[in-house]
């Protein structure tokens, strides 16, 4: 972007040129501004980043230098159930927490996009999941997911959806998962619907007049206007949330500590079991590098497509 | 269109419409906070109406949690590790965000990617290794730990949200004073950044709720009660083998989310358009 203007007056260093003025020419200013965050980024998240894949590659415990064992941590894994698990796990959790943070997150945003009666408190309570600690809020929900006492079941019983005594959420494996998702779902649809409504809003009125005139029902402006125009922003939506709930750490912390049979566990929650409740740093490392690729590959549709135009 | 000669019938059932999203997203707050004020006897008084207060609200469990527990430690804590590593990494992002949206500079594109990528880099992917860069800072088990590590992820993103808001800034605004004889700084401190005020604004209070919001590296490099946040001293404090304090973690759900609640009704239009404007973790 540019690179063009550089060597064109190597005297601005002569000497006796006042700091003050040498801040004034881009070429040391610029440096000078990103070199405090440049240094933070290096420090503390390129080399602890080099630290990660080097732990991976050796049997280290914590308190204890490991030996380079090359890729022994990333085969040996593949022979744990836990690990096999958790991998399935990850998917199945991200997979269906994006899709419903997406239908739930169009729909919320098109009921926003009307004229409404308190739109701003609306807006306000709509958002709200999203702003409050994840660790605080889960606790609520772990309260209410009780074994004994849940409040959700005994709502469903009070309305003839459930038998008595309803279903155990966290103590079965199937059950256990949806409720992490429903969890994950309830703190990310904001950002879905939020984001997305911003996308609606930015929809030119006259595409709408237009085809009305035309005679298309409200389902045909859907489908014909409204979502091929919001594709740019669901794909930015969809691809941030990918990383995050791919990568989710304090709902299953909080909600089920990966259990029942690590039938929740994700890469976070196993990596930092395995990495510091068992001592086994490497293996720990070698579990969270697992949410490297999709990082990357996330990193490059962005890069590749979404912002080609801006840089 | 008959929808359309019943402009009343049709915003009516918008609000119904809306009302199952409401109650998702309300109900949780709704019912903790139900639970905190409940005496025990109700609380686990299986037939009783878990959805209503009986017995009279009491405040036993905010009390229990205030005197009894190290509760005002740890939200003093929160508190301390968040205002400094917000206005930290809001000084670092501005300047850094300046550069990237302003000046031309050998590796100013390569600087730019290299942002955005940390800005998507997850808590959980390092954790591990940077547990061990705080043990050899001597940081092991201090909340100043928390203050070193909580820039890794509030520069990125507060660099990022500012870059967006700066490039808002005319330029010719800036030429302007610069022609008038005001140096490059002077024009930033006085002009650009004045414009920028709701970018910063945004800014700190984005990263303000994200770092009084995390989670994993507190509870991966403090663990003694006098050093924890709010968030992991109710987590992990008031829970004691198999008995679980229930109206007690409430409470503490509830108050250690107060300063963020605060924050959130002046500022609900900051967090609007801070939201949409790339604010993501």
């Amino acid at each position: 972007m540019a690179i063009g203007n550089v060597r064109v007056e190597p005297a601005a260093a002569r000497t006796g040129l006042r700091v003050r003025e040498l801040l004034d020419h881009e070429r040391f200013l610029g440096p000078a501004f990103v070199t405090p965050a440049l240094l933070l980024l290096v420090l503390l998240v390129a080399y602890p980043f080099g630290m990660a894949v080097w732990f991976a590659l050796t049997n280290s415990f914590i308190g204890r230098p490991g030996e380079f064992i090359g890729l022994q941590n990333f085969i040996t894994l593949w022979s744990s159930d836990s690990f096999r698990q958790t991998f399935q796990n990850a998917f199945v959790f991200t997979s269906i927490a994006v899709v419903f943070k997406v239908v739930l997150g169009i729909a919320l945003a098109l009921l926003l996009n009307e004229q409404l009666w308190f739109k701003r408190m609306i807006r306000g309570a709509v958002l709200l999941p999203w702003v409050i600690p994840t660790a605080l809020s889960t606790l609520g929900w772990w309260w209410m997911f009780n074994s004994l006492y849940s409040v959700v079941n005994w709502t469903g019983i009070a309305m003839g959806i459930m038998d008595p005594p309803g279903p155990n959420w966290l103590g079965q494996r199937y059950y256990a998962m949806a409720a992490v998702i429903v969890v994950n779902v309830w703190r990310g649809l904001p950002f879905f619907a939020i984001t997305i409504l911003a996308g609606l809003v930015s929809i030119p009125k006259e595409l709408y007049e237009a085809s009305e005139a035309d005679g298309a029902g409200p389902t045909a402006r859907f489908w014909h206007i409204t979502l091929p125009l919001l594709k740019p922003v669901l794909a930015v939506v969809v691809l941030f949330s990918t990383i995050f709930t791919f990568s989710d750490f304090n709902i299953v912390y909080v909600l089920t500590q990966g259990g029942p049979i690590n039938s929740t566990h994700l890469f976070a929650t196993l990596s930092r079991q395995v990495g510091l409740e068992s001592g086994q740093i490497g293996q720990g490392a070698a579990i969270s590098l697992y949410l490297f690729p999709v990082l990357a590959m996330v990193v490059w549709v962005q890069l590749k497509f979404v912002r080609k135009h801006q840089y | 269109m008959a929808v359309k000669r019943q402009p009343l019938l049709r915003k009516v059932l918008l609000h119904a419409g809306l009302v199952p999203f409401l109650l998702f997203a309300l109900f949780p707050f709704y019912h903790m906070t139900l639970t905190s004020l409940k005496t025990d006897s109700e609380m686990y008084d299986l037939a009783a109406v878990p959805l209503l207060i009986r017995e009279g609200p009491t405040l036993q469990h905010y009390a229990y949690l205030l005197w009894e527990t190290a509760f005002i430690t740890w939200t003093k804590n929160s508190l301390m590790v968040t205002a400094i590593a917000t206005s930290v990494s809001v000084v670092i992002g501005t300047i850094a965000a300046y550069a990237l949206a302003r000046l031309k500079f050998v590796g100013v594109g390569a600087f730019g990617t290299g942002i955005f990528v940390t800005y998507l880099v997850p808590t959980s992917l390092l954790f591990l290794p940077l547990a061990q860069v705080v043990h050899w800072l001597g940081l092991a088990d201090s909340k100043w730990a928390l203050v070193v590590t909580y820039p890794t992820f509030l520069v990125p993103f507060c660099t990022w949200l500012l870059m967006g808001y700066f490039r808002t800034v005319p330029k010719e605004v800036e030429e302007c004073a610069m022609v008038d004889g005001a140096t490059r700084l002077q024009a930033l401190w006085r002009i650009v950044l004045p414009m920028a005020i709701p970018g910063l604004v945004c800014a700190v209070l984005f990263a303000f709720t994200l770092s009084w919001n995390e989670f994993i590296y507190a509870l991966t490099f403090t663990s003694s009660s006098e050093e924890i946040t709010a968030s992991v001293g109710v987590t992990s404090e008031l829970i004691r083998g198999d008995i679980y304090f229930w109206g007690a973690l409430m409470a503490g759900a509830i108050l250690g989310s107060v300063p963020i609640v605060i924050l959130y009704v002046f500022f609900l239009d900051y967090y609007v358009s801070g939201l949409t404007a790339g604010a993501v973790k």
